[in-house]
């Protein structure tokens, strides 16, 4: 501090233009220097740097003209029909957003009675907030669970109705992206506890334990998710008692619940191979009982240490629930496909898909994101 | 640590017990834990069985495989084998069978090359080309791969009709139809000089061998690559002139509405290709890039002191090093991939869950159709496992 204060207070040498720091040449500091170290280092690295910007110059101005400059935003409706010949014209050298602005609400929430829509909305909000709280990790506490109880209760009441003086809305009127969500929600939700059981299971020393879940995973992992989907839908009615009747949209969960738990149930597996046997064996030396051992030693550790997979498991659930298309279940993607199925929407694929496209894309790229940041906050301790 | 100072009290095998009747014992508890848990999945499975033999028999179907020798009379559009609606069910599906292997040795192998090609250009020295790459497999990665599937079909769909198509090089069109590409007519002599390749290939694999051989026993290195060249390519290039060189082109051209000649790659194939190729390339870039930066950068550069080459510290010393890193990743890609192809069926591409599904439509079967699917992907995923496991097992680190 004292050499501080010193140096404030000592006189300060005359600025010399001739003794005062020169400024370091351009060619080693600055903008210059750097796109000479990272885009013209060498003649091939230059060719490849013109090249590339030359494409990504042609291809911005040609999406910007397809998207914005020659896009129709909206076309004439008469007697409920579309007109979309100003759309058809262009040939597709514009976009046609109007398919969109004619048909977002749909694309939402499917066949979900049109003034009840905000029931829907509010769930999807629910949803949303529900994920921020759950990513807070100041509320990772067990209350936390309790949070999420009383959401998906409310998430029934709005989306099925019959109280509170709101109108009852059967399952198969639901539809769009709230169907997405509860896919996905209720799919990690369940999927968890159980593939933390299953890989409890396979790490056991129990033969026969260990056997059957060897079974399970490796079975599921074995075949894809459709054929799964397939027989939840066409099998798995056969399986129940006469007179006993499950809906598609729970069949369709079950499915993938059972998907999904065997790949996360290997991802554990990975965090508690991973964990030091010294803490197995310090938790037996205490006389731990197995309940004991698993609940306050290995699986808060085992858990942390996988965090990161675990989110880039889940967001490959959240796309993978857009499978159920192939079984007639009206998720969002389902309902963008249906969108275009009447006679003058036809053709207009392109942008309802780049529509759904960038819903799904801006949940997975916020899940992806958050888990990075995620993964260098528990990392930290290990970098010096 | 020698054996001899081991306290041999520690060598005495540890006294056995009976088991007693008591919850404090632990292997008592495990034998009664095992059973009940062995015994609730049994009586699950029993009560689903119980539940399906009954409603089969209320709605009279028949289960059994007799149905495979019917005939099936669903059209398929593309098939490597000869194929007509008059065949039987079990053609149709050996159909479905050979059209989802079409589509993942192919995906495969382009997937591989372009996912390569990507997790390098990730790691390129160029800003842009490193930045561009990360672009591409964060929002590949993020959209579902069923909703790209769609999206291309979508946009071949909409490419002009056969008419109107586009024409970028002599006997090459690509339109609502398809990709139709010049071929040549086939005949034996091509069969035979492809049969010469495969032998090629196998002399020149045994040359190599024997080259190295002699190179470990009396350390002079030989030039390999002039014989391998005239086996690979000499070999089958003789078969195919002495057969008489027949060479005769089969080149697409418009007749009507449609083309003829050629040959074909229908928008439907073409749609799962790019789709699954792109989609799966962009998680082997990362796979790449990450086995690539875990060889040390020590390693480079103690090769470099040592005199190496450029390509031959790739070849010989980083590459062996980051497949280790490299393979396990990528089998389950694979393994991905060849389950992925089973989207197919969302936009009409006839694989085996495609024609398992009508078939199970058609005829009622659910139970055997769908244990066709699973039984299928089973077999693939399971070879596809034994096979990579086999060669990490060849590559793997050899410790003391």
């Amino acid at each position: 501090m004292a050499d501080i204060a010193a140096e404030a207070t000592a006189p300060r040498p005359v600025e010399d233009a001739a003794v005062g720091p020169r400024r370091a040449p351009i060619t080693v500091v600055g903008p210059v220097a750097w796109a000479r170290a990272n885009l013209f280092s060498s003649w091939i690295s230059t060719a490849v740097t013109l090249a590339l910007a030359y494409l990504i110059v042609r291809w911005t101005l040609g999406f910007i003209d397809w998207a914005f400059v020659n896009a129709i935003w909206s076309v004439p409706v008469t007697n409920g029909q579309a007109q979309t010949q100003a759309c058809r014209a262009l040939n597709g050298a514009g976009a046609c957003w109007a398919v969109v602005t004619e048909k977002h609400r749909f694309m939402l929430f499917g066949t979900y009675p049109y003034e009840e829509h905000w029931r829907p909305a509010i769930c999807v909000l629910l949803f949303i907030g529900l994920y921020i709280v759950s990513a807070m990790r100041r509320f990772w506490r067990p209350a936390l669970a309790l949070v999420w109880l009383v959401t998906l209760a409310v998430i029934g009441v709005l989306m099925w109705g019959g109280v509170f003086g709101l109108s009852y809305v059967p399952q198969e009127r639901w539809g769009g992206l709230p169907i997405t969500l509860i896919l996905a929600t209720f799919g990690i939700a369940l999927a968890f506890p159980l593939s933390i059981l299953v890989a409890l299971g396979r790490r056991s020393r129990m033969p026969a334990i260990k056997m059957l879940c060897v079974l399970y995973v490796e079975l599921i992992r074995g075949v894809p998710l459709i054929s799964l989907l397939f027989m939840a839908s066409v099998m798995f009615p056969l399986f129940l008692p006469e007179g006993m009747n499950i809906d598609k949209l729970l069949r369709a969960q079950i499915a993938i619940i059972l998907f999904a738990a065997a790949y996360l149930a290997e991802v554990v597996r990975g965090g508690l191979q991973a964990l030091p046997r010294g803490q197995y064996e310090a938790a037996d030396a205490l006389g731990l009982s197995y309940w004991q051992k698993t609940g306050f030693i290995i699986l808060p550790q085992a858990l942390r240490l996988v965090i990161p997979p675990l989110v880039n498991t889940f967001i490959g659930f959240f796309k993978d629930t857009s499978l159920v298309l192939i079984i007639g279940i009206f998720d969002l993607l389902t309902a963008g496909k249906t969108a275009i199925v009447e006679p003058a929407w036809q053709g207009f694929g392109i942008e309802v898909y780049v529509t759904v496209g960038l819903i799904y894309f801006i949940f997975c790229f916020a899940m992806s994101r958050y888990s990075q940041n995620l993964e260098a906050e528990l990392n930290r301790h290990r970098v010096r | 640590m020698s054996d001899t100072a081991a306290d041999p009290r520690l060598l005495r095998a540890p006294p056995r017990k009976g088991i007693r009747l008591s919850w404090a014992d632990e292997r008592l508890r495990a034998i009664i834990w095992q059973v009940l848990v062995v015994g609730i999945v049994v009586a699950i499975v029993w009560w689903l069985v119980r539940n399906t033999n009954h409603n089969l028999e209320v709605r009279r179907i028949a289960t059994g495989w007799g149905f495979l020798g019917r005939e099936a009379g669903l059209p398929v559009a593309e098939s490597l084998v000869s194929y007509s609606p008059t065949n039987t069910y079990a053609r149709a599906l050996l159909v479905g069978v050979l059209n989802t292997l079409k589509v993942a040795v192919v995906g495969i192998v382009l997937a591989t090359i372009l996912g390569t090609l990507i997790g390098i250009a990730r790691l390129s020295k160029n800003w842009l080309l490193a930045r561009l790459a990360g672009v591409y497999i964060e929002v590949v990665r993020d959209l579902p791969l069923l909703l790209q599937l769609l999206f291309w079909y979508a946009i071949l769909q909409g490419l002009p009709s056969p008419r109107q198509a586009l024409h970028p090089a002599e006997g090459v069109f690509l339109s609502n139809r398809g990709l139709k590409l010049p071929w040549i007519q086939w005949q034996d002599a091509h069969s035979f000089a492809l049969l010469g390749l495969v032998i090629g290939v196998v002399l020149a694999v045994f040359y190599a061998r024997s080259a190295r051989a002699k190179q470990m026993r009396d350390g002079q290195p030989r030039r390999v690559w002039p014989a391998a060249i005239g086996l690979v390519l000499g070999l089958p290039v003789l078969i195919w002139a002495v057969l008489g060189a027949p060479w005769q082109g089969d080149i697409p051209a418009l007749r009507g509405f449609n083309f003829t000649g050629g040959l074909t790659i229908t928008p439907e194939y073409f749609a799962l290709l790019i789709g699954l190729v792109m989609y799966t390339a962009a998680f082997i870039a990362e796979i790449v890039r990450a086995g690539i930066q875990s060889v040390a950068r020590g390693q480079w550069e103690a090769a470099e002191a040592l005199g190496f080459q450029r390509g031959r510290i790739m070849r010989l010393i980083v590459l062996p090093q980051a497949l280790r890193v490299i393979i396990p990743p990528m089998t389950s890609q694979y393994l991905n991939l060849t389950k992925n192809s089973s989207l197919a069926v969302a936009i009409g591409y006839q694989d085996i869950v495609s024609i398992a599904n009508t078939t199970l439509n058609q005829t009622g079967q659910a139970i055997e159709g769908i244990a066709i699917i699973m039984l299928v992907f089973l077999t693939i995923s399971l070879s596809i496992s034994l096979f990579m496991n086999w060669y990490n097992a060849r590559i793997a680190l050899v410790e003391r």
